[in-house]
């Protein structure tokens, strides 16, 4: 793979020439049989005479040639698609915004996100406030992956939700991972939380139950 | 241990000192490795219970089912291995299945031939005992990707069954499969569940009378709940029994006799939800099926409601989180009993039932044994469905008992859990005092060897939504170590007296199932990877080897084709308990993985993902 001179690439990577030890005779007879048969087809004609139409086919047969590679490793790759155009200007504009990072926490329990990614720790689908991002953890990526789905399991959201409430669950999100600007986040969560809330009421070392308040009554 | 085990050594040095005329150095070597007299182990004492003797048949050596036979004990006849000798166990081979999922799989042995279940993409690998484990060949069955995204807690598979020359298995997307035993090919292949309803497979068939008995995960996904029956020769659909809905789809007609007044009446599976909530009302199937060829009866529960929040369908919810008998050949209801009338807590009645025959109230009885879901061990008639005793085996706060007069289970008013607020304290968990993993049952110690949980946990719930192939839980969860700080347990109970003899306390959550032998020996894994073998008399522990990876799989025994005893199980931590490793959740968020990941967090600290096959034998 690291090699990218033709004459290793290209015989080698053709499986049905691999083995035989005369792939290369026989890409040239190839070559000359496809060349006599495009030089009998009159609109191609005139151009096809001299030797540079051979060598730019060449060319291009080599290059052609890669559509043949293969990584024999059987290890997919990672890789990224994006569906929506980059840079896209609402990333600037949903990412940071108090409202649709609010309007996004509260439709990501909405539309039962929380169920597979919890509030960000994940569970069925895959933690959301780690820095690890299999498709891309940019707003364009993320709103691709609620709008498209994903192939392990993440379903499509389009035509079941908005392109807003694409954007405005992308900035909730995005914010898990604490990209979001801090006045910009919600103080409030939208269940009851499973965590218990801090006492106000109490410094951390006046914590016994038994202990007397400064004014005498018990507590 | 290794003092424990030399501690009580007057005896063998009193023995050595015989030895004495042969030198020092003859007496060290003696006194450590030889003249050690056998330690007096304490001899079993029945009390009576036997398994079900037309579902227990004689042992041949093989272990071709997960639970081993169609009543479900998990016990092994062989007793090579015992308590006199396991210390001497030793790693004869190991295989890795290149898969780091949660592995939940019982490997399966036939003649000389070992088959593995991996999790998804749901592998069968088979292994040449006669060559030292060998794989002979592999069958992929290609689930499909999405199903990953609709397996509540980790893409698990609980193994294989061989009859009759094949290997059944179901994939995570929904298809049963039966291949060829001896050369992995395919013969036939039934698609029966829908992810993008959110239905997935993750249960072992159970093969009996010619049909592949199946049912559906997905309790958390609003799935409708059924178990179905194919046809072995051809992989028809023979009948189908949903567990919601009108008697006609439930399967329930005039032999319809329940013991319990509650569960009479006409299309109950519909009218004690609120409107059509029972289309999506859960009850899915996807644990344990036991077969008793005397009555031609099946025994399986039903899985909770959904969603998790309670305030959404008042009523009863039938027949969710309960149990049914049925006609094998028609799978006509016989009787039913709701362990858990409109569940609170996600208690999925689908644990394992061990079919007994004992002594209740002196007279010998046919019984189902049930350490269930919300944590009473149920002894029920096995002809009407009658609870002889419903006794609680681990820590309750949330439940009362069980009224045996009207079968209902007496719940606590302030655990309820109500919207707008969190309920905390609830013992035990959405998890259960046990989960999944099976117990096993030794005849010649009368004992139910119970792996368990020692959980709590705090609950929140509110309205969820349904929109198929998505959760439909409404519910927030945190999960911590019950009372003691343990959080697992191994019970050995005694059905008869109805008491644990003995307990043995895990740090860890127990997710393994349990193995008993004729050896007397309990065989169990950690989630840290322990391979444990307890004295099944006293609950000493005997042995234990630490492994790659923790073990949440289902242990087993067989005779190889050398003659020997060997023990096998399956590393590779995960399911719901274990999603924090293998699935790398992030612990800060303290409800991920519904919860679980908080009881748990030390976890990546004392494991790590794998997925390998262990085969363990005493020297030659």
């Amino acid at each position: 793979m690291s090699s990218r001179s033709p004459a290793s690439l290209c015989p080698a990577s053709l499986p049905s020439l691999q083995g035989r030890g005369r792939g290369w005779v026989r890409v040239a007879r190839l070559l000359s049989r496809s060349l006599d048969r495009l030089r009998r087809y009159p609109p191609l004609a005139p151009p096809l005479q001299g030797g540079a139409f051979a060598a730019l086919l060449l060319l291009l047969a080599l290059s052609a040639c890669d559509r043949e590679q293969r990584d024999m490793a059987g290890q997919p790759k990672a890789e990224t698609q994006s569906f929506v155009a980059r840079g896209d200007p609402r990333a600037a504009e949903y990412a940071n915004n108090a409202f649709h990072i609010a309007q996004g926490q509260r439709l990501y329990s909405w539309f039962n996100c929380v169920g597979c990614h919890s509030h960000g720790g994940g569970g069925m689908g895959p933690p959301l406030m780690d820095n690890k991002w299999r498709y891309g953890g940019r707003m364009e990526d993320i709103v691709a992956s609620i709008l498209y789905g994903r192939p392990n399991g993440m379903p499509d959201w389009r035509n079941k939700i908005t392109e807003q409430q694409a954007w405005q669950l992308a900035a909730y999100v995005h914010s898990m991972s604490g990209r979001a600007r801090k006045d910009a986040l919600s103080a409030r969560t939208e269940e009851p939380s499973v965590i218990p809330e801090p006492d106000l009421s109490t410094t951390s070392n006046a914590k016994d139950e038994n202990q007397t308040a400064p004014w005498g009554e018990p507590k | 241990m290794e003092e424990e085990r030399t501690g009580r050594a007057r005896l063998p040095l009193i023995a050595a000192a015989l030895l004495l005329p042969l030198g020092a150095s003859a007496f060290l070597f003696a006194s450590r490795n030889q003249a050690q007299p056998a330690p007096v182990f304490q001899p079993p004492r029945p009390n009576g219970a036997v398994p079900a003797a037309a579902a227990s048949p004689a042992e041949d050596g093989q272990w071709t089912m997960p639970s081993k036979n169609p009543a479900a004990t998990r016990y092994s006849g062989l007793d090579q291995i015992k308590r006199e000798n396991v210390a001497q166990l030793k790693e004869v081979f190991t295989f890795d299945t290149h898969n780091r999922k949660g592995q939940e799989a019982a490997p399966i042995v036939v003649g000389s031939t070992m088959y593995i279940t991996t999790p998804y993409p749901n592998h069968i690998w088979a292994l040449d005992l006669a060559n030292g484990g060998k794989p002979k060949w592999v069958f992929r069955p290609h689930p499909e990707k999405a199903s990953q995204g609709v397996a509540c807690c980790d893409v698990v598979n609980r193994g294989a069954m061989y009859a009759n020359g094949r290997i059944y298995f179901t994939t995570l997307d929904g298809n049963v499969f039966a291949i060829d035993a001896n050369d992995g090919h395919q013969v036939w292949r039934t698609k029966l569940a829908d992810i993008s309803h959110g239905e997935t497979i993750t249960m072992s068939p159970l093969v009996v009378e010619g049909k592949v008995l199946v049912g559906n995960s997905g309790g958390e996904m609003g799935v409708r709940g059924w178990l179905t029956a194919l046809d072995e020769g051809s992989g028809k659909i023979a009948w189908k029994a949903w567990s919601t809905g009108p008697d006609k789809d439930v399967l329930i007609g005039p032999g319809f006799k329940p013991w319990y007044a509650a569960d009479r009446g006409t299309d109950l599976g519909a009218k004690t939800w609120p409107g059509e909530a029972w289309k999506i009302g859960g009850g899915t199937t996807w644990g344990w099926v036991a077969y008793d060829p005397a009555t031609k009866t099946l025994f399986y529960g039903t899985g909770n409601p959904g969603p998790w929040n309670p305030v959404q369908r008042p009523g009863d919810n039938k027949w969710t989180t309960g149990v049914f008998a049925r006609d094998i050949a028609t799978g006509q209801a016989k009787w039913y009993y709701q362990s858990s009338p409109h569940d609170l807590f996600d208690h999925d009645d689908i644990n394992e039932q061990i079919l007994l025959d004992m002594p209740v109230g002196g007279q010998m009885t046919p019984v189902l044994v049930r350490p269930a879901r919300n944590g009473y061990m149920y002894v029920i008639d096995r002809r009407t469905g009658q609870v002889y005793s419903a006794d609680p085996y681990g820590f309750i706060n949330s439940m009362n008992g069980v009224d045996l007069k009207t079968g209902r289970l007496q719940m606590v008013k302030d655990k309820e859990p109500k919207e707008g607020r969190v309920v905390r304290n609830i013992c035990p968990t959405a998890s259960g005092t046990k989960d999944w993993n099976p117990s096993a049952f030794s005849p010649r110690t009368g004992l139910l060897y119970v792996p368990h949980e020692n959980l709590c946990m705090d609950e929140g719930v509110m309205q969820a939504n349904y929109i198929a192939g998505t959760p439909y839980v409404g519910a927030d969860v945190k999960m911590y170590a019950g009372p003691g700080g343990n959080r697992g347990v191994l019970t050995a109970w005694d059905p008869v007296r109805r008491k644990p003899v003995w307990e043995v306390k895990e740090d860890l959550p127990l997710w393994s199932g349990a193995l008993a032998t004729a050896g007397d020996l309990v065989f169990y894994g950690t989630m840290d990877g322990w391979f444990r073998a307890l004295d099944g008399v006293t609950g000493k522990l005997l042995w234990q080897v630490h492994l790659d990876s923790g073990i949440i799989s289902q242990p087993v025994a067989y005779r190889g084709p050398d003659g020997r005893q060997y023990v096998a199980v399956l590393t590779g931590v995960g399911g719901w308990s274990g999603a924090l490793v293998s699935a790398q959740l992030d612990k800060r968020d303290k409800s991920a993985a519904l919860g679980f990941v908080n009881a748990v967090q030390d976890l990546p600290d004392k494991t790590r993902a794998g997925g390998r096959l262990y085969v363990f034998a005493l020297p030659r």
